[in-house]
């Protein structure tokens, strides 16, 4: 008997994920055709994206590419030329004051009243966004826990430190359990740990709701995002899944490493090698064709000719390579 | 929404060591005023006494008591309401307002009331220092009252000045100069202006007198209104006006 309710709660809780993957195919941002000049200066072409829940989005891009402009358009500070943005449905445009309270915005400077205590401010921040009084209370002390505040509760936000400041600025962005959570370069300022701190809430909010980042760190998109989106000069000119991205620059290429290597020269022979790169006396950094039997017919000589291979490790591009691939792309 | 920002604006102002000493000066100057004009009546008042009528000490003692006031708050609001908006520029806290479910009007309203509420407190202590003289003689309670509400119109029009001149920049003291000339200006135009110049109608301070000398005016309440609602909705574009231009 016992078995069969461990069986019954075992397929609930494997089948509550799917239900919840149902939930989450709804759309809760959605950005149309925006476009936005400042004076004669375009900033924004035509640009669209859209985030569905539990999702977490990077806007990845160099400076001045209107990462940040694009936020402010999403989070209602800024309105567009032309366009339109639905937030969980609602027109931003039309119901600005409905569509605002499911948005939970980090600027990239956080907005901070430095004469206030993080109490005051956080409960200000949550009353703001239309929360009732009395679920402030425990929301504050949620949020607190979440990123890390408990110590710092009491003290005036002039007097914490770059990296709690921050932390305040997410905080204020979280309290009120948006549907919607904005956070421009939310790691900017923080130390190693804290940044891997940051990382894992991201992560977490990206559970409940959706999260849309914008970086210029390619390791953030890497560790917390599930999708890309790689502005430049005011274009969306890539968008895939952060997994996609890294196979997106394919290199084709071994590390190996020979205890008896032979020259140089008969390694660049074999058939399909492109370049041969010596890093040191015994490690070759190899490229060849993508789909060839170069590997293959590398091991055959290396034991035929007892080189001796110690280490064959294919070579991975960096999502670093794979961006400047990318901007590089739609330069030319 | 708005008690919520009037409430935080407040609590910010009360957060300031400068709000307290600026208080506590002002009551003091106030303090100060009000005795010497006691001490002046006080050493007139047997001559005073022959005349047929002779004025009381509400009139030779709270009126002037009052019109200095509204000279000094004149100097003073533009040094309160620069902060208003110009701050929460600079330091980009306006985002958080304007990222949140409030609009434009309760921002605006909330910031005016805010203030108003805290120079309120500040000249609540006009009356109550007249207040005093009930000990020893009979209060003209009419004159009184038309002083307070002129003083408060008064008040309200300035802050309304003060806040749309905040909303134009990022610097808190150029709105503070700005306001301040503006409001010098208006003052100017009141006691440059030859007698029957239409000029003096502009100032704020010219329609003050008729309060300040006992006499309730529904056209000089409605132009303290009015000047009060066009600065209020000005600064509602001006934020609005943000969104727009960035």
């Amino acid at each position: 008997m016992r078995n069969i309710l461990g069986y019954i709660q075992g397929y609930l809780q494997l089948s509550s994920p799917l239900t919840l993957s149902n939930a989450s195919s709804q759309i809760t941002l959605s950005a149309q055709n925006l476009s936005r000049s400042f004076a004669a200066h375009r900033v924004i072409h035509d640009l669209s994206l859209q985030l569905l829940r539990g999702e977490v989005l990077g806007l990845l891009g160099p400076n001045g590419a209107g990462k940040s402009t694009t936020l402010q358009m999403l989070t209602g500070c800024l309105l567009p030329d032309s366009g339109r943005i639905e937030i969980c449905g609602i027109d931003l445009q039309k119901k600005p004051v409905l569509a605002k309270a499911q948005i939970g915005y980090l600027p990239e400077i956080p907005p901070l009243y430095r004469e206030c205590n993080v109490d005051n401010y956080l409960t200000f921040a949550a009353r703001l966004r239309g929360m009732k009084a009395d679920d402030v209370t425990a929301a504050l002390l949620q949020v607190k826990q979440r990123c890390g505040l408990e110590v710092a509760g009491k003290k005036i936000i002039s007097t914490l430190s770059k990296g709690y400041q921050q932390r305040t600025g997410i905080a204020q962005a979280i309290i009120h359990q948006p549907a919607v959570i904005v956070l421009d370069e939310p790691t900017v300022g923080l130390d190693p740990a804290q940044i891997r701190d940051v990382r894992q809430l991201i992560r977490d909010l990206g559970n409940s709701s959706s999260v849309i980042l914008s970086t210029h760190l390619l390791g953030e998109v890497e560790s917390v995002c599930d999708r890309v989106q790689i502005m430049q000069h005011g274009r969306l000119i890539y968008s895939d899944s952060s997994a996609g991205m890294q196979h997106y620059a394919q290199i084709s290429g071994h590390l190996i490493s020979l205890r008896k290597p032979p020259a140089l020269s008969e390694l660049v022979k074999i058939h399909g090698i492109s370049s041969v790169e010596q890093t040191s006396p015994t490690e070759f950094r190899i490229m060849h064709a993508p789909e060839t039997d170069t590997v293959n017919q590398l091991l055959s000589l290396a034991a035929q000719y007892d080189w001796q291979l110690q280490q064959l490790t294919p070579l991975h591009a960096t999502l670093e390579e794979t961006f400047v691939k990318i901007t590089k792309e739609d330069a030319q | 929404m708005m008690r919520l920002i009037a409430m935080r604006e407040l609590r910010s102002l009360f957060a300031m060591p400068s709000t307290w000493f600026v208080l506590a000066a002002l009551q003091f100057i106030f303090a100060w005023f009000y005795l010497a004009r006691l001490e002046a009546f006080l050493e007139i008042q047997p001559q005073l006494a022959q005349l047929a009528n002779p004025p009381g000490a509400t009139l030779t003692v709270a009126a002037p008591l009052f019109n200095m006031a509204a000279l000094l708050l004149m100097m003073l609001v533009p040094i309160f309401t620069m902060r208003l908006i110009a701050e929460e520029r600079r330091n980009q806290t306006l985002t958080l307002l304007l990222s949140s479910p409030v609009s434009e009007g309760q921002i605006v309203l909330g910031k005016f009331a805010g203030l108003l509420a805290f120079l309120l407190l500040l000249i609540a202590a006009l009356p109550l220092m007249i207040a005093t003289l009930a000990l020893g003689t009979r209060l003209d309670t009419g004159l009184l009252l038309s002083n307070c509400s002129g003083l408060i119109l008064l008040t309200a029009s300035y802050v309304a000045l003060g806040l749309y001149f905040s909303s134009l920049t990022t610097q808190p003291v150029i709105a503070a100069i700005g306001a301040l000339a503006v409001l010098a200006g208006l003052w100017l135009a009141d006691i440059g202006a030859p007698a029957e110049s239409a000029w003096h109608q502009l100032s704020p301070l010219y329609h003050f007198q008729n309060f300040n000398s006992g006499l309730l005016d529904s056209s000089d309440a409605s132009y303290f209104v009015l000047f009060t609602t066009v600065f209020l909705l000005l600064t509602i574009k001006r934020l609005q006006n943000n969104r727009i231009y960035g």
